[in-house]
């Protein structure tokens, strides 16, 4: 398991490449987030988040995730601080011997990295600055599990 | 104990952290504490059912008890991802 919680870009192909090795390893899913401008108005994606319980909050969901599915590995990238416009936020991975346990293992860890995981994004627009605020459909999402 | 403040309620409060000396039993006397202090914290904590509370980085609820807690961070719904 890797969690990493940093400002600096990253690669998500190169470490997708790195983290798909493993001989026992026959299904690998990936999501990745970027920072989107649904209208032209974005100027950038400041994200705050909570040294410590950032951490703490990611591996408490990981191990859930590995006690409920039959994973080989999983990967955390977040980042934090001000993003442009298209850069890459964030990067879940998962591998397993089967796609079943590795795309079940990833949905699960986006849902509840999206409300569990201690990060608020706030958004720089044309119009000022507003943060994002959390939907009723990210909080109902955790029903599924 | 030292409490903390994320996203907008660290911009309403106008404090990242600060350290608090309470007598308070539960996470909601804290809260009353707090409100009864400035207006800016009253408008932080007017409607707490829009905030979050984690006691020594475990989310937790406003009616938890305060008792060998050493950090309690107020933030709104977390939007990670």
């Amino acid at each position: 398991m890797t969690v990493r919680v940093q400002h600096a870009i990253f690669d998500a192909g190169a470490e997708l490449n790195a983290f798909s090795k493993g001989a026992g390893v026959g299904a690998v899913v990936s999501f990745t987030g970027l920072v989107r401008d649904t209208d032209g108005t974005l100027h950038q994606m400041e994200i705050e988040h909570y040294p410590g319980m950032t951490e703490r909050a990611i591996a408490g969901i990981v191990d859930q995730a590995k006690v409920r599915w039959a994973l080989d590995g999983v990967l955390v990238i977040h980042r934090f601080g001000a993003l442009p416009v298209g850069a890459p936020i964030m990067m879940v991975a998962t591998k397993s011997a089967h796609r079943a346990d590795a795309f079940a293992a990833a949905d699960f860890l986006m849902d509840y990295l999206k409300s569990r995981a201690p990060f608020w994004k706030k958004e720089t627009t044309k119009d000022g600055t507003a943060w994002v605020a959390a939907k009723d459909d990210d909080e109902a999402a955790l029903d599924r599990w | 104990m030292n409490v903390m403040y994320f996203a907008w309620v660290r911009e309403r409060i106008g404090l990242p952290y600060e350290d608090i000396q309470t007598d308070a039993a539960t996470v909601l006397g804290l809260v009353d504490e707090l409100r009864a202090r400035e207006d800016r914290y009253a408008a932080a904590f007017a409607d707490i059912s829009a905030l979050r509370v984690a006691l020594d980085q475990e989310l937790s609820d406003f009616d938890a008890p305060l008792a060998g807690v050493r950090e309690v961070a107020f933030f709104p719904p977390m939007t990670g991802g």
